[in-house]
């Protein structure tokens, strides 16, 4: 199925994603990766590109490298070569960045999503090492610009796809599931906000069967509502503009979330000959297909594996097993309920319920989640033999949360909340009930089903809430029938 | 291969260097004449030859090394600010960056 | 012990004086600091810092007499102002770096000194080590306020010989029994020729480049320069070594004593001698010289036999489309923006940059910038860049098939003396003189110049000798025997 057309052009999407790794020091020297240090405190002599300084690898990142390769089923290039690019601006200290550009260590593989219930799978080119730049400050100093390089040097991946997606929903959701991944194997933290993940996108449009439009890139969208409003707008932008005869020029545009626009950058130099070639500072890197195979034997069951085979294993529908494997904690939180408790669809109601709205709403994650795999498992065994109500269930997990108390039998009997399951004793409050309602009764025989609701709410109301709702309503149902 | 006063401008420009007029020309006459002997050396024929990525590499393997992720580099931001042009809170200061 | 003689003193003996306390290593800095100053017209030394360098002395006699000397306790030296240094500035022979203070010692210059020598100074140079005169360092020597030339001892209105002339000029007039110097093209072995010294560039990849401000990063390598092939031994090997934690390009190779096979016999050794260093441009006393250096060997058992060295002539394009290449990016860092010089008036970013490096830059520095420039730039990286690197190949690949019939290489370092000062303005003639160097600079290959005598005028000559890869240990046994039949390399100007 292919996406709809927009006023009649095709919406052709490709993504270039700076994806920061996960290491402790940076690709080059030996200084921390930290997050908000004062500014120059994290730049060694090598970030500062002071007179004499040389590169030296961290294995670490190729590490990382070599994990996402294979999440993504790439080709993992046994030798690649780093090479330099070479620009001046005030954040990249050695006035070239090292980067990979003919031989990348990465090459090829894909990734996998569903938008809607359609599969999608968007082809990678390439995904190469490379180094991140440093910051300049937005606010000014009589003028001029502040230069803080403590993230000079810091490791990145630049992940590049073929021009795959049609539409900005799927633009989208395919950075969405890359974040996924990334954060699921450990490379990335993903922090959005802290520039741990940034998308460029090219966006071009074209009648359909004509060549490829001329593309413009949205740089540095760190967000998936900017990416979202900046490549709709842009879209428009460019319809607009070919319908009123202009043609498109090749541009780099920034996003501007305060008036919803797009617009292109002052041009730092008109199309930057970056006069590439292999860095003479590093040979070439070789990766022995033993690293592979070591990296491979640890690396976690990726998302799309797993949620497969809770379909498979648990039964679950897709959508379940899609929304549980969001996350490694999530999905292993879940799992260990699962086998505890016995009832797998139950877990996952809660997970994706009660646990999730709760998450959001604290602005937490699983890592801070307040009721254990276990007391879930146990709560869930409680509702399953009858002792509670769905309901009660609600207070006693409420309870567990809050840290009102931490066994779930405990809260349970302190808040009274065991239902009553003696059949005998609530039969004699049905046959009560059906006695003193019998305008009710009359109404459900005519064929009223809220009648009987309201007959059940009667049972329940006698019953001080302890009736076992199911109970009430077989036996409510027998004795009318 | 003769360069122009174009070229002299273009790669003046992508190097980050201000040539006067004069400059600029004795640059084009020095270039060009270097490039004349230059022009024997394009003209061999290298086909199959894989270019030479370090020396040694020419009689054994050599390959990148690499090294542990600790981050082990200590705070010198003094140290090594000391040679800097303009400074102020740490950050290093130049005319307005503007995007 | 008389301080007459102390600077005719070569380091091992030197050494051994002040293990033996005949010497302490604050009487010997002092002396050579006030040979320095003394002769300060050389133009030699460009910063000295009398506190830091008696600092190191009295540390070095602290030492010894606690009994925990190191083998070249107390030795003065002097190092080539592109390696960094804490206690002495570092220019690189460049208005961009005047006064710049490294935070960090360049590995070299820290395994000097974990061997126990004493930093003198830092020595003139060609601008970012580029040239081969040493006319291009745009920084003022000690004792004046602008720059100056440097003078080659032997004859005051001659070059020294670049880029590492400062330093070959300091070993000549015995300002400093030893100094470092680095080599990219022929750097330490030219200017070594011109003064009538031994100096010696290692294999690529055997010293350490971390704090050598880079030229050519493919190319650049340090070495020592002294007065004799067994003072180089001792400082080559304090030197050399595998700095993994640094430089990627430094090799694993351990470190080596290159000193001991000095004394081996040359018997039956084949010395190879290319037909293009003998062609047409070489000038006649020097190419008496160096046959009379071959004689010498003979006698003391070599055989010499005719090799080929085909590509001996495209080595200079080659040459001077990667190292420029290189160094066009290299010197990308000097912006402005975090050290060193930045321009007083302009009237944006883009102008800071421009005029900041038209006015740090030296002439040679920018016409080497743009000629790298170029060759990298959309178009021409294939044709120019991409086609010198296969070229390099092939010349190393020359030199393993003269290998196979030889064990050393021997011939000229230059194809004549030193010239006079302001003499030699064409760039191109200039890169046209580096012709017998280039090529083992391109292979990475260990080269040495030996003084091997003297031409018209009186004026040094070098012998080089090339050898194998990691075969520096062979060299300096060549070099030495040739020291033991010859005194060239103990001679010194009129005068100093």
């Amino acid at each position: 199925m292919t996406a709809k057309l927009i006023q009649g052009y095709e919406v052709v999407i490709g993504f270039e994603t700076h994806a920061q790794l996960a290491t402790k020091a940076k690709i080059f020297s030996r200084a921390s990766t930290a997050f908000g240090a004062e500014p120059n405190t994290q730049a060694c002599a090598v970030d500062l590109a002071l007179p004499g300084t040389l590169p030296v690898m961290n294995r670490e990142a190729v590490a990382c490298a070599i994990k996402l390769g294979l999440a993504l089923g790439s080709h993992i290039a046994p030798q690649s070569i780093f090479a330099r690019k070479n620009y001046f601006y005030p954040d990249l200290p050695k006035g070239y960045q090292i980067s990979q550009f003919e031989i990348p260590v990465v090459q090829g593989g894909e990734v996998g999503f569903y938008l809607g219930d359609e599969k999608k799978t968007v082809r990678l080119v390439r995904a190469h090492l490379e180094e991140d730049a440093g910051k300049s400050l937005h606010e000014e100093f009589h003028g001029m610009s502040g230069i803080d390089l403590n993230r000079a040097g810091t490791p990145l991946l630049e992940i590049v796809t073929e021009p795959d997606m049609r539409s900005t929903e799927e633009a989208v959701a395919y950075a969405k599931a890359l974040h996924q991944i990334v954060t699921w194997i450990g490379i990335c933290d993903g922090n959005m906000q802290e520039g741990s993940f940034r998308c460029d996108a090219n966006v071009s449009v074209r009648r359909p069967g004509q060549p490829l439009g001329t593309r413009r890139e949205i740089k540095n969208l760190n967000s998936f509502k900017y990416m979202q409003q900046a490549i709709d707008y842009e879209i428009r932008w460019q319809i607009e503009q070919l319908e009123d005869g202009h043609a498109i020029q090749q541009a780099t545009v920034l996003f501007d979330p305060d008036t919803g626009e797009t617009r292109a950058m002052r041009t730092k130099e008109d199309a930057a000959d970056y006069r590439y070639f292999p860095d003479p500072d590093l040979p070439p890197l070789v990766i022995a297909p033993e690293w592979v195979e070591q990296v491979k034997a640890a690396m976690p069951e990726l998302p799309r594996a797993m949620a497969a085979r809770f379909v498979q294993q648990y039964g679950l529908p897709e959508y379940d097993a899609t929304t549980l494997t969001q996350s490694q904690a999530m999905a292993a939180y879940f799992e260990d309920a699962a086998k505890a408790c016995g009832a797998p669809k139950l877990a996952s109601n809660w997970v994706m319920g009660e646990i999730s709205r709760r998450l959001n709403t604290e602005e937490i994650g699983m890592d801070a989640v307040k009721v254990s795999s276990q007391q879930l498992a146990t709560l869930i065994g409680r509702i399953g033999d009858g002792t509670i109500s769905n309901n009660a269930a609600r207070q006693v997990f409420e309870a567990l949360w809050s840290g009102e108390g931490s066994d779930v039998d405990a809260v349970i009997d302190a808040k009274g909340l065991k239902q009553m399951n003696d059949s005998g004793a609530l039969e004699k409050i049905i046959d009560e009930v059906i006695a003193v309602n019998p305008a009710n009764v009359e109404q459900y025989k005519a064929g009223k089903d809220k009648a009987f609701n309201a007959l059940v709410g009667q049972v329940m109301k006698a019953s001080k809430g302890k009736a076992n709702p199911q109970q009430v309503n077989e036996l409510l149902k027998a004795k009318l029938a | 291969m003769a360069l122009t006063p174009q070229d002299i401008g273009r790669i003046a420009h992508l190097a980050r260097l201000e040539l006067s007029p004069a400059e600029s020309e004795r640059m084009l006459t020095q270039l060009n004449g270097f490039f004349g002997i230059v022009e024997k050396m394009r003209a061999v024929d290298t086909g199959g030859i894989a270019p030479l990525p370090h020396p040694v590499a020419a009689i054994q393997d050599v390959h990148l090394r690499l090294r542990d992720d600790v981050a082990s580099e200590p705070d010198q931001r003094e140290a090594n600010q000391q040679s800097a042009p303009a400074v102020e809170r740490g950050l290093f200061l130049v005319p307005k960056v503007i995007e | 012990m008389s301080s007459t003689v102390l600077h005719d003193m070569g380091v091992a003996q030197l050494a051994a004086a002040l293990r033996g306390g005949q010497v302490s290593a604050v009487e010997a800095a002092q002396h050579f600091l006030a040979r320095a100053r003394s002769h300060q017209h050389l133009g030699a030394y460009v910063a000295l810092n009398e506190d830091a360098t008696l600092a190191q002395a009295r540390e070095q006699d602290a030492s010894i007499a606690a009994g925990t000397a190191a083998p070249l306790a107390g030795v003065p030296i002097a190092h080539k102002d592109i390696f960094v240094t804490r206690d002495f500035p570092t220019t690189a022979a460049s208005r961009m770096l005047a006064g710049y203070r490294s935070p960090f010692d360049a590995t070299v210059v820290a395994r000097l000194a974990e061997a126990g020598c004493v930093t003198l100074g830092k020595l003139n140079c060609d601008e970012f080590a580029m040239g081969g005169t040493n006319e291009n360092s745009a920084v003022a020597p000690v004792g004046f306020d602008a720059p100056r030339p440097v003078r080659n001892p032997w004859d005051g209105a001659r070059v020294p010989g670049g880029s590492s002339g400062g330093s070959a000029a300091a070993v000549a007039a015995r300002l400093a029994p030893a100094v470092t110097g680095t080599d990219t093209g022929g750097s330490i072995r030219q200017p070594a020729s011109f003064c009538g010294v031994t100096g010696i560039k290692p294999t690529y990849g055997r010293a350490s480049r971390y704090g050598m401000i880079a030229f050519a990063s493919s190319l650049d390598q340090a070495g020592p320069m002294a007065r004799s092939a067994e003072d180089c031994a001792l400082l080559l090997s304090a030197m050399c070594g595998p700095d993994p934690d640094r430089d990627s390009t430094s090799l694993d190779r351990p470190a080596e004593d290159f000193g001991r096979a000095l004394g081996d016999s040359l018997e039956g050794l084949r010395i190879g001698v290319p037909a293009e260093f003998f062609g047409e441009g070489l000038a006649a006393d020097v190419h008496a010289a160096v046959d009379a250096a071959l004689k010498e060997y003979e006698k003391l058992g070599a055989r010499l036999v005719p090799i080929t060295l085909p590509r001996t002539d495209l080595s200079v394009p080659v040459y001077y489309i990667l190292a420029p290449a290189e160094a066009s990016s290299n010197l990308s860092r000097f912006d402005g923006v975090r050290y060193g010089y930045r321009a007083k008036d302009y009237a944006d970013l883009l102008d800071m940059y421009k005029k900041t490096r038209a006015q740090g830059f030296g002439d040679e520095v920018k016409r080497r910038i743009m000629i790298g420039t170029y060759v990298l730039s959309e178009g021409y990286y294939d044709a120019y860049y991409l086609q010198a690197q296969k070229l390099r190949r092939m010349i190393a690949d020359d030199f393993q098939q003269a290998f196979k019939e030889c064990d050393l290489i021997a011939g000229p370092v230059a194809p004549t003396t030193a010239w006079r000062l302001g003499s030699q303005n064409d760039p191109v003639a200039n890169y046209l003189a580096d012709i017998y160097t280039l090529p083992a600079s391109l292979a990475g290959l260990p080269g040495m110049s030996v003084p091997a005598g003297f031409g018209e005028s009186g004026l040094p000559v070098g012998l080089q000798l090339i050898g194998n890869y990691f075969q520096e240990a062979r060299l300096l046994n060549a070099a030495h025997r040739l020291q033991q039949a010859t005194d060239f390399h103990l001679r010194a100007p009129e005068g100093i």
